[in-house]
C-alpha cells in the first residue's frame, strides 16, 4: 500500500453522471475488488474518496465513478495531465483463488465497475463468467465486459434496454458455483437470499462512508456474524453468510 | 542545517524528540499508518481510546465530511484495556517513541479500575479522556462540569503513577475553570481540545445523519476556536498544555506553540494526507529555520 501522486491520462464522460478516469499506474498494485482512496484536491475537501478499481492495465488504472457529491464532481473536472493522488490498494478484494468453475458477477448501477476487473481476473484463471448488469435507465460499461464474459444479461428499470425490471429477476444462482455481487444494498440482500436458497456461495462488496480508508479510524465498521469488521480493510468483500442481513 | 533546529520538548518529565503527537482515535495503534511511513518519527502516539471492557462502537454512519472538517461518532470501538495491555503495548513499543495510552470510561469505577491497570503497564503516559461526546453515559457528563471532572481526576490520580494528561472537551461549560480544576486535582499536563458537539441532517432521508444525533466536529474549521482555548488555558495553568484542533501544517504548530502549547496533536489531517505526520515534521524543521527559531521551546507562550 502506498500514497503517491500520479498523472491523469484521460477522464472520459460516459453518461450524464458517469465518468472514467485513467491514471498512470506507476507500478502500483491492484487486485479485483480492491479500491483506491482518491483525491484531486489539497485540503479544499477534507477526505479522500473511495473508488473501486474498474480496470487494472499494464500502465494505467481505471476508475469509473458517478458524480454524487462534491468530491466526484471535482474529479469530473480532471483533464489529461492533471495531478491526482492515490492511496492504496485498499481492501481485501475478491478471493480469486477460491473461486472456480462457473460464476455470475451481478452488479447494479455504479456497483458494476469493480466487477469488470473481477470478471477479467476470473477468466484469466479459467473460470467461466456470466455478467448480470442492472441499470435504472441508461447503460454504461457493458462493452467492457464483453471480452471476459460468456453471457451478458442486461436490465433497465424503465425497460428501454434489455429486460424491464430488476436484474435479480434474471439470476438463477443454482446454475453457478458462486455469485459475486456489488451494488445497492437492497439488491445485494436479494442476491444473498436467493443464493442462500440454492446453497450458492455469494460474495458481496459493500460500501460505507470512510475517513482513513486503511483501517485506522474505525469509521466504516459494521457488525457481522464474526464480530466488528472494517469495510475498508477487512472488506469491502464479505461472504453474504457473514453479514447480518 | 536542519539538524540545528531543536525540536525536542519535555512534558511532565517525559522527553519527546519533537512536539508532534498522533491524536487518539485517528491513528489506531499506529500499525496502519506504519505501512506508509515510520510512525516512530513522530514525538509520540496517543492510542485509540480504551475503555475497561471492549466496545463495539456505534451503529450506522460514523464519519461525515463537513466544510473544512468532518464529524465522527465512532463510539469508542476498542479492544478493552486488558487486550491493549496484552497485545497493544508491545505493538506500539516497536515504534520507539512516546507511548500514550488514552482511556475513557462510563463510570468512576471503570475509570479507577482501568487507570490502575494501565498505571502498572509499560506505557509512558496516560491520557484521560473525560470528554468523548459520543458515549451516551459517562464520557460527556464528566467533561462538561469542572467539579465532576475534578472528582474523576482526583480518583484517577490516586491510582495512576504514570504521568497523567487530562484531555479536555471544548463542550465544557467553561474550559478555563475546567482546566484549573483538572490541574488542581493532579493532572501533570492537559491536552485540548477534543471534538465539538455538532450535527448533520440528511434532508433526503429527513433524519439526522448519525444514529446518536450529535457527533464530534474536527478539522480546520475548529482551529481558531481551539487556538483561543489553548491560549486562554495556557495563561491560567502551570502544567504543560498539548494543543489539538485543526492542525494541518507546520505553521499551525507554531501558532499553537506561540499560544502556549508545549506540544501538539494531529488528527483529522491524517485522513486528508496519510503522510501528514512525516510531512509536517519535515516542514517544521524547515519553517523554524526560516523563522529564525533555533529551539521550539523559545517561542512557547510568547503570544
Amino acid at each position: 500500500m502506498r500514497y503517491f501522486e500520479s498523472e491523469v491520462v484521460a477522464n472520459q464522460q460516459i453518461t450524464q453522471d458517469i465518468f472514467v478516469v485513467q491514471v498512470k499506474r506507476n507500478g502500483a498494485e491492484a487486485a479485483a475488488g480492491q479500491f483506491y482512496m482518491l483525491k484531486s484536491w489539497d485540503t479544499e475537501l477534507t477526505l479522500m474518496r473511495p473508488i473501486s478499481i474498474f480496470k487494472a492495465e499494464a500502465d494505467t488504472l481505471h476508475f469509473m465513478y458517478r458524480t454524487v457529491g462534491q468530491g466526484t464532481q471535482r474529479m469530473a473536472q480532471l483533464k489529461s495531465g492533471d495531478p491526482i493522488r492515490l492511496l492504496g490498494p485498499c481492501g481485501n478484494g475478491y478471493p480469486i483463488a477460491e473461486i472456480k468453475g462457473k460464476v455470475a458477477v451481478l452488479g447494479g448501477g455504479v456497483g458494476i465497475p469493480p466487477l469488470c476487473e473481477t470478471a477479467k481476473t476470473l477468466q484469466n484463471n479459467g473460470v467461466e463468467v456470466d455478467a448480470y448488469l442492472g441499470f435504472r435507465d441508461v447503460l454504461f460499461a457493458v462493452e467492457d465486459f464483453e471480452s471476459y464474459c460468456a453471457n451478458i444479461f442486461i436490465s433497465t428499470e424503465k425497460g428501454d434496454e434489455g429486460y424491464k425490471g430488476f436484474i435479480t429477476d434474471l439470476l438463477k444462482p443454482g446454475e453457478y458455483d458462486a455469485v459475486l455481487t456489488c451494488g445497492p444494498e437492497v439488491m445485494m440482500r436479494k442476491v444473498a437470499a436467493m443464493c442462500a436458497e440454492t446453497g450458492t456461495s455469494c460474495y458481496c462488496s459493500l460500501e460505507h462512508r470512510m475517513a482513513c480508508g486503511i483501517g485506522a479510524c474505525l469509521g466504516c465498521s459494521i457488525r457481522t456474524k464474526s464480530g466488528m469488521k472494517r469495510v475498508c480493510k477487512d472488506g469491502p468483500v464479505f461472504l453474504s453468510t457473514d453479514l447480518l442481513w | 542545517m536542519s539538524d540545528t533546529v531543536k525540536l525536542s520538548v519535555e512534558i511532565a518529565g517525559v522527553p519527546f524528540k519533537n512536539p508532534i503527537i498522533a491524536a487518539s482515535g485517528t491513528f489506531g495503534f499506529g500499525e496502519e499508518y506504519h505501512e506508509l511511513y515510520d510512525v516512530g518519527c513522530l514525538g509520540g502516539i496517543s492510542s485509540k481510546g480504551l475503555t475497561l471492557h471492549p466496545k463495539d462502537g456505534n451503529e450506522g454512519i460514523r464519519v461525515w465530511e463537513t466544510a473544512s472538517g468532518m464529524m465522527n461518532s465512532v463510539g469508542l470501538q476498542n479492544p478493552g484495556v486488558e487486550a491493549f495491555i496484552d497485545h497493544g503495548i508491545a505493538q506500539m513499543r516497536r515504534f520507539g517513541n512516546v507511548l500514550i495510552a488514552n482511556m475513557g470510561g462510563h463510570s468512576m469505577e471503570d475509570y479507577i479500575t482501568g487507570a490502575t491497570m494501565l498505571s502498572d503497564a509499560d506505557i509512558d503516559m496516560l491520557e484521560l479522556n473525560i470528554s468523548c461526546p459520543n458515549v451516551k453515559s459517562g464520557g460527556m457528563a464528566f467533561g462538561i462540569k469542572a467539579e465532576v471532572a475534578r472528582e474523576v481526576v482526583t480518583a484517577v490520580r490516586k491510582v495512576c503513577h504514570k504521568p497523567l494528561i487530562v484531555k479536555l472537551s471544548p463542550n465544557a461549560e467553561n474550559i478555563v475553570d475546567m482546566a484549573i480544576a483538572c490541574e488542581e486535582a493532579g493532572a501533570d499536563a492537559l491536552s485540548l481540545v477534543n471534538t465539538f458537539q455538532a450535527m448533520a441532517i440528511d434532508i433526503h432521508k429527513r433524519k439526522p445523519v448519525f444514529n446518536n444525533v450529535y457527533a464530534g466536529l474536527s478539522g480546520a474549521a475548529i482551529k481558531p476556536i481551539a487556538l483561543r482555548m489553548v491560549h486562554s488555558v495556557s495563561k491560567k495553568v502551570h502544567v504543560p498544555v498539548i494543543g489539538i484542533g485543526g492542525i494541518y501544517t507546520a505553521e499551525d504548530i507554531l501558532e499553537f506553540v506561540m499560544a502556549g502549547a508545549a506540544a501538539v496533536q494531529i488528527g483529522t489531517v491524517n485522513f486528508n494526507n496519510p503522510m501528514a505526520g512525516r510531512d509536517i515534521l519535515n516542514n517544521l524543521s524547515q519553517l523554524c529555520q526560516k523563522e529564525g527559531i533555533a529551539d521550539i521551546n523559545e517561542i512557547r507562550g510568547i503570544c
